[in-house]
């Protein structure tokens, strides 16, 4: 009998390695429970997070807690279907009215999570007659959904309009639609993406786009609408595609469209269609979570203000970090066991980051994500970049 | 150089010799994930460095029945022939 886990070797090998070296086990970590929206609870230690991607704070807010609650007890816990079967619950389709209206757009169609709405939105917009021009250093999301489409999939290279230009010039024989497909705000490095420069590139070759705001939304634009809003190209992007579950705090994605043909991928989105539709609770949290953040855009410019911080705490500390300020600040290390003791260091002190190891990030090298809120003090980040820079100094990294 | 398959073998070796972390004994033969110990990213990665090369865009679907170099340089040059 042929063995099934065969070809894991490889990766069994390298799990080994890096956990044989490492005093706990760093896809393991526990948060017992969350103290706060900035403290949790890991090994008994109270711990500051900055490894979360809950920007504004508003997993913790109490509108949206007590929506959830009130929808509960008035709803129940789940809709125990999918939403073209028996799982569209007016609730469902007041929270697309209410983001369409965010976004000023007429479309948007809510899925059970962000990884869906890439996969649902990717695969029902093009097929293997379609070409899609992804940005290299896209999220797993977006290469699954393109694989799931079957059409040709074309890299260029991160945040490089004259790469992309380039590709699009390759393709102007072929007969096929072609989609452009660009992130906000990248989630491992916090770099920002050109969507300006994408815009003018895809309206002179007659392509569509679509940006992933995931990381952008809430957090940057006068409104919070993200990088197009921030770049004032927002006419310009065909599908904004999102997620819940960063600066609104809960779970679930979107995808946003002026296009009128967006009502028939309700019946061809297989990540749409074959899934059950997010808890009753969930969208009344949602819906809180957007009337919170609309209500309070000073939690914009405190995150902006903390997002510098951070950013210029890491870099006084002497440590390699990127270039744009944003919410997301990776330190780039030289190599994986020096990223795996620095990790481990800064948890034992306190300190909760992300470890991110190649080649789920760019150039393979490891990197040490952090990610700020609009909820941490300057007290709070202050002593995360001490800490940050107490440990570099035993690592010399 | 790069009209025939053996060309852009030829130009794939030049370019992957340029690193020194590549085996120095490496052939047309030689197996791209096995012998050069690329992983999916770094083929995608050194994959695009050639298609400046020859101004050429490979579907990332091609890459899938990819194995050695000679197989890139003949996925190469067909794409490039379908082009011109």
């Amino acid at each position: 009998m042929i063995d099934i886990f065969a070809k894991h070797a490889a990766l069994r090998t390298a799990y080994e390695g890096l956990t044989a070296v490492s005093p706990r086990n760093p896809f393991e970590v526990v948060i017992e429970r969350p103290l706060s929206a900035t403290v949790g609870l890991i090994e008994g230690r109270e711990t500051l997070l900055f490894g979360t991607n809950n920007y504004l704070g508003l997993s913790q807010s109490t509108r949206a807690v007590e929506a959830a609650v009130e929808t509960a007890r008035t709803m129940g816990v789940g809709t125990t279907g999918s939403r073209i079967a028996n799982g569209t619950f007016g609730l469902h389709q007041r929270l697309e009215k209410r983001l369409a209206s965010f976004f000023g757009r007429k479309h948007c169609m809510v899925f059970s999570t962000g990884y869906q709405a890439n996969l649902g939105t990717i695969s029902a917009l093009v097929n293997k007659d379609d070409v899609l021009l992804l940005d290299a250093d896209s999220h797993a999301s977006i290469y699954d959904g393109a694989k799931l489409s079957g059409a040709q999939v074309i890299r260029f290279r991160h945040n490089d309009p004259v790469d992309l230009e380039k590709r699009l010039a390759r393709l102007k024989d072929h007969p096929g639609a072609k989609l452009i497909i660009a992130e906000g705000i990248y989630s491992m490095t916090g770099n920002v993406a050109p969507l300006d420069k994408f815009v003018d590139i895809k309206t002179r070759h007659g392509a569509y786009l679509m940006a992933d705001e995931a990381h952008s939304f809430g957090v940057l634009g006068e409104n919070g609408r993200g990088v197009a809003e921030m770049q004032g190209c927002e006419d310009g992007i065909d599908f904004i595609v999102g997620t819940f579950s960063k600066s609104l705090g809960t779970v679930g994605g979107y995808c946003i469209t002026d296009h009128d043909g967006v009502d028939l991928m309700r019946l061809c989105s297989r990540p749409y269609m074959f899934t059950a539709s997010l808890p009753p609770e969930i969208i009344a949290a949602t819906l809180a979570a957007l009337d919170d953040m609309e209500a309070r855009p000073e939690l914009r410019v405190k995150l902006q203000e903390n997002a510098a911080r951070l950013h210029a705490g890491l870099k006084a500390a002497g440590l390699q970090t990127g270039e744009h300020v944003s919410p997301v600040v990776a330190v780039t290390l030289e190599n994986i066991p020096q990223a795996v003791g620095f990790w481990n260091a800064l948890l034992e002190n306190g300190v909760y980051v992300n470890l991110s190891l190649p080649p789920a990030t760019p150039d393979n090298r490891p990197l040490l994500r952090c990610s700020v809120m609009a909820a941490h003090s300057a007290e709070e980040i202050d002593k995360a970049t001490a800490v940050f820079k107490a440990v570099a100094e035993h690592f010399h990294a | 150089m790069t009209d025939s398959v053996a060309g852009i073998s030829g130009m794939i070796i030049e370019k992957l010799l340029a690193n020194p972390k590549v085996p120095r004994d490496i052939n047309g033969n030689s197996k791209i994930v096995e012998d050069l110990a690329f992983d999916s990213l770094a083929v995608m990665n050194f994959v695009m460095e050639i298609e400046d090369e020859l101004d050429v865009s490979v579907p990332l679907d091609k890459l899938a029945d990819i194995r050695t170099i000679n197989d890139l340089a003949a996925c190469l040059h067909t794409l490039k022939a379908s082009q011109a």
